[in-house]
């Protein structure tokens, strides 16, 4: 059995799982989706910033193309500690391609023209 | 410098009623006190914005870029680095100002929407007892330093107050390297999202003291330690429960209160409540030609909802400029009753009903079910059930003219639904 608390709306049901993989606590049917979710591959969006070549905006926003696995969090951060981007750049520019192979790219959130 | 309409603030408020009010007819001047538009947005790096006015999940620089491209491309006039020293009014409104460019000078105004946003509590506004060392600042100063300027405040952080700013704080920091030892907060329960509990505390194994706060502080030069204490129903510290943690830095995220301070000089009626302007269904405050919106009115869950606030009060100050002369109006204060804390507006012009308005508000008591009811004249006129209501989170209930029985005084009520 395994427990957790919803993330899906504001409400927070405190769900459960059993060992046959059935949700409990659920008062909706997101609920059950996202436990399953959560069980087989937890996914989260990653938000941070790397270094920029601008005199004026020394950091750039950034954020995954989609949710990565949990445990790769730590690693992209590391690996992007070492990067600097060149600008100008433009919100949606993909700064790196498949990130630790993990098919996910490295997307900017934020335009800097100089 | 001249301009019907004058917008004080550039970020997600001042960006909707800029673009809002903007007309052929009408001219718009907007005044950023930062060399960027955007305001907080930029700073706020992590996504969940956006949900109700694109249907997407964005960060906050995305959401404010896409406000910035319109309003560029209308080609608004603004200045940036610019402060407001004061505003004034004698026929039209007086607005001093300052930059580096020009020095002091005066913009006169037709109408003036104040979108200044709002600004934390500090460590001063709960009076945490202890030495006074350094490393000890709101989570939103930290977060700027971290997101903006590029510095971790602290190695080892611990914070107080489970609002989400302090909660995606301790997830940013700890993902930038730094430990966070903890979250204390002095109520039963978090006034943060259950997902961002979720997401930033469980996600890390940061534990969260519920009823606990902050009674010692400890530093020569800079924090050296923590001590919180857990607090019994009436918020006295109990001896015994000390917890004290070695850390350089303490995040305080323990209220925002709207930024309208540095307007004393125009004598607007305030609400104790919201500590801001007391407005009616217009957000328009008791001088005339004077709007106020955004969270300089009153502290919104979402961004999303400041935009949709913003842009109807930038429509309203079109409205005013383009029509001054109005028909005589009857100001009626809305009344609250049951676990009903604060509503906004908290004054209705029964003088100018046409069109139907939103009532936002919060309720004083967490709730699994709760039913609203808006009475005149001691009768329900409507009545809307709630699955979940809490203080931290705001309410909002569309009121139409045709449901409602004359002038009489409107009264918002919230009861518990007990199973």
């Amino acid at each position: 059995m395994k427990t957790m608390i919803c993330i899906v709306c504001p409400v927070g049901c405190h769900l459960s799982v059993d060992d046959s993989m059935v949700v409990h606590g659920n008062r909706c049917k997101r609920g059950e989706v996202y436990a399953i979710k959560e069980l087989q591959y937890p996914t989260r969006m990653l938000t941070t910033t790397v270094r920029t070549t601008s005199r004026e905006i020394p950091l750039l926003s950034v954020k995954t193309s989609d949710p990565i696995h949990k445990s790769k969090l730590f690693e992209v951060m590391k690996e992007l500690k070492t990067f600097v981007a060149n600008v100008p750049v433009a919100c949606g520019d993909i700064l790196i391609h498949n990130i630790l192979d993990t098919e996910i790219d490295i997307v900017a959130t934020r335009t800097i023209e100089k | 410098m001249k301009t019907d309409i004058c917008v004080i603030g550039g970020g997600a408020g001042g960006l909707a009623a800029a673009l809002s009010s903007n007309d052929d007819g009408v001219s718009v001047l907007l005044v950023e006190r930062e060399g960027h538009l955007g305001g907080i947005l930029n700073q706020c790096i992590h996504n969940g914005f956006g949900l109700e006015v694109f249907k997407e999940e964005l960060t906050g620089p995305e959401y404010a870029e896409r406000f910035i491209k319109e309003f560029e491309a209308k080609k608004i006039p603004h200045l940036l680095n610019t402060t407001v020293i004061d505003i004034r009014k004698t026929k039209d409104f007086l607005i001093d100002v300052s930059n580096e460019a020009n020095g002091l000078f005066t913009i006169e105004a037709k109408a003036v929407i104040l979108a200044t946003g709002c600004y934390e509590r500090t460590r001063g506004g709960i009076s945490i007892p202890g030495d006074r060392p350094r490393g000890v600042m709101p989570a939103g100063s930290a977060q700027r330093y971290l997101n903006i300027d590029g510095h971790l405040v602290g190695k080892n952080i611990f914070i107080l107050g489970s609002g989400d700013i302090g909660l995606i704080m301790a997830r940013r920091m700890t993902l930038e390297g730094a430990h966070v030892h903890g979250v204390a907060e002095i109520m039963p329960y978090s006034n943060g999202l259950t997902r961002n509990i979720v997401q930033c505390l469980h996600d890390f194994d940061i534990p969260l003291y519920l009823s606990h706060t902050v009674t010692d502080i400890k530093g020569k030069d800079i924090l050296e330690s923590v001590t919180i204490q857990e607090v019994d129903s009436e918020f006295h510290p109990i001896g015994g429960t000390e917890k004290t943690f070695e850390v350089d830095a303490l995040l305080l995220s323990v209220g925002l209160l709207p930024d309208v301070h540095m307007f004393e000089s125009i004598p607007f009626e305030k609400s104790q409540e919201t500590k801001s302007a007391v407005v009616n269904q217009f957000c328009e405050t008791s001088i005339e030609g004077l709007f106020v919106c955004g969270n300089a009115l009153h502290v919104h869950d979402l961004v999303d909802w400041v935009t949709k606030e913003s842009q109807k009060a930038g429509h309203f100050a079109k409205q005013f400029v383009k029509n001054p002369v109005r028909g005589k109006s009857n100001l009626k204060p809305v009344e609250t009753g049951g676990f009903v804390r604060v509503v906004v507006p908290q004054k209705i012009d029964f003088g100018q009903m046409e069109n139907p308005f939103e009532l936002s508000f919060r309720v004083s008591k967490k709730m699994e079910e709760g039913i609203l009811r808006i009475e005149q004249n001691g009768k329900t006129v409507r009545e809307k059930r709630y699955k979940h209501l809490a203080p931290a989170e705001m309410e909002s209930i569309r009121i139409d003219p045709s449901f409602l029985s004359g002038d009489h005084p409107i009264r918002l009520i919230v009861e518990e639904v007990v199973k």
